[in-house]
């Protein structure tokens, strides 16, 4: 089931400390190519925290990271190249318009007005988008700004795309649609995706399944095979037997 | 068997001279934009320095004689003497205001989407110096052509004499403001950096008044003015103004410019980085 070649996201044993509170011990795992892998905590389990380290807002204390074989840490422009970015609070400029979003997304990976124009019909129309690219974001829905951010985190054709929490605050249409384009990215465009959630229905049978609670990670495989490990019915069950024994363990059966 | 792959992750390490300039020319068309987008944040920055000009200074114009001192050649009105410290004054208040907006979450938001950018982050910081410094020119030349209805008619090379002391002026006020919003914690309202930041700033320089005035009355606030980088940023830019170059102002301007940037960029370096001592990221973990 693994891809050869460098995973698209790999972390080894970080862990990251706020002074004396640790938010992350030891956390390992790797999402190959192609896959679509659901990081699955409770709010506080330290999923933010990991994306500051993924995206180099913080240096990375102990462990490594590595995206395609670029170390996070070592060669930076190497890494963030190949990665998109989708974060939790929203980053779009409500007064410019859509395209204007997107034009400077494109500038900042350097690449050029031309070809950035070209490309950001492409990726709106990918998130069925392209109808409001003349728009101010301010007069977007939540869903569609979601959209926004995909096809902005899309734009310099990144191979894995990491997503914190991106259904926050969007009713169930919205939530599923969205789910829809990033999973169908994923089939299609065969890049690998980090989808961080606190949502246990986001789940799905062919999904790769990491657990995380309070800085660690207590189960990571696919889904059937977590649930299998943990005797549990559903992933709902699985999680909640995690969560409760809170069974470090575990990580050694499921990883 | 990961080595082997390597090459396939694309388009080939490093980036082109072409792409720098892209995202140079990116930062400071955003920044544009916005500035554009908020007429309210530009009618501010002119009526602020406005009010001192066309209020102030005519009713201290009686009160306060300036002598014939370098730059000028003749006796001023009060109102030509502070125009350079209103031009400074101008850039300090976008300086802070541009970097201060940072600190809060809604524009962290923003500072992020510059900070993934692969490209190195000490450009990155820089050409967002740069784009705010672009801004506060506008605003800054905007202020001198309804001065100069005003009376304040400056020699017309100086318009242009004092566009690259403008711009280092500038540069210093950006970075300063960048690294204050590095080490700033929380900011309640813009309200503490106006007392502790702009206004002492502001009132311990040549500003308002010539320096020798200020020995009269107090040496000690003398001296406190001497060491104020605001003194220097705005004698650069008077002694520019009248197609002169003020030596010492160039040099402590320039050397300051350089500190506070290099400060601002270690501060914004994820693994010495001020901003991981703020705590956990966008509220949640």
């Amino acid at each position: 089931m693994r891809a050869l070649g460098p995973q698209a996201l790999s972390i080894e044993a970080v862990s990251h400390a706020y002074g004396a509170r640790r938010a992350l011990d030891q956390v390992s795992f790797a999402v190959a190519p192609g896959t679509f892998a659901v990081l699955l905590g409770l709010n506080g389990a330290g999923k933010s925290t990991l994306f500051a380290l993924i995206t180099r807002l913080y240096a990375t204390q102990h462990g490594r990271i590595r995206i395609f074989a670029h170390d996070v840490a070592r060669s930076p422009g190497e890494a963030l190249r190949v990665l998109g970015v989708v974060f939790q609070s929203r980053t779009l400029d409500l007064d410019l318009s859509v395209t204007q979003n997107l034009m400077y997304h494109a500038a900042l990976h350097g690449i050029g007005t031309h070809e950035a124009r070209a490309r950001a019909e492409e990726v709106l129309a990918r998130v069925a988008i392209a109808d409001r690219h003349r728009d101010k974001v301010r007069n977007l829905s939540g869903g569609q700004m979601r959209r926004v951010e995909i096809a902005r985190a899309l734009l310099h054709r990144p191979r894995l795309l990491v997503l914190d929490e991106p259904t926050v605050g969007l009713d169930i249409k919205a939530r599923s649609d969205l789910l829809g384009y990033v999973r169908q990215l994923v089939t299609e465009q065969g890049i690998g995706v980090l989808w961080a959630t606190h949502l246990i229905d986001e789940v799905v049978e062919d999904d790769q399944l990491i657990v995380l609670h309070q800085g660690r990670v207590l189960a990571d495989g696919a889904v059937p095979r977590v649930v299998a490990d943990c005797s549990a019915h559903d992933v709902r069950d699985a999680f909640t037997r995690l969560t409760r024994e809170g069974a470090p363990q575990l990580m050694g059966e499921t990883a | 068997m990961s080595a082997a792959t390597l090459t396939e992750t694309g388009q080939g390490r490093g980036f082109s001279l072409r792409q720098y300039a892209i995202c140079l020319k990116g930062i400071v068309w955003r920044e544009g934009l916005r500035f554009l987008h908020q007429r309210e944040r530009f009618v501010s920055a002119l009526v602020r320095p406005l009010v001192w000009l066309l209020i102030f200074a005519a009713g201290f114009r009686q009160t306060l004689g300036i002598s014939i001192i370098p730059p000028y050649e003749t006796y001023i009105l009060y109102g030509v003497y502070i125009t350079p410290g209103l031009m400074a004054m101008i850039q300090l208040f976008n300086g802070m205001q541009s970097s201060l907006s940072m600190v809060y979450d809604r524009e962290m938001g923003n500072m992020r989407t510059l900070l993934v950018s692969p490209l190195p982050r000490a450009f990155l910081l820089c050409s967002k110096l740069l784009a705010g410094t672009a801004v506060s020119l506008l605003q800054v030349y905007a202020f001198l052509l309804i001065a100069w209805f005003w009376e304040v008619e400056p020699p017309l090379a100086g318009y242009l004499a004092v566009l690259p002391a403008l711009v280092l002026s500038g540069l210093m006020l950006g970075a300063l403001g960048m690294l204050i919003s590095s080490v700033i914690k929380q900011l309640e309202n813009f309200a503490g950096v106006m007392n502790f930041v702009i206004f002492p700033m502001f009132f311990a320089s040549s500003a308002l008044y010539p320096l020798w005035r200020v020995q009269e009355g107090s040496v000690l606030l003398y001296y406190v003015c001497q060491f104020n980088p605001f003194t220097h940023a705005v004698e650069l830019i008077r002694f520019a103004l009248y197609l002169r170059i003020d030596w010492t102002a160039l040099v402590v301007v320039t050397g300051c410019t350089i500190l506070f940037m290099v400060a601002a960029i270690l501060a914004y370096d994820p693994s010495r980085g001020l901003l991981a001592r703020r705590g956990e990221p966008g509220g949640g973990a």
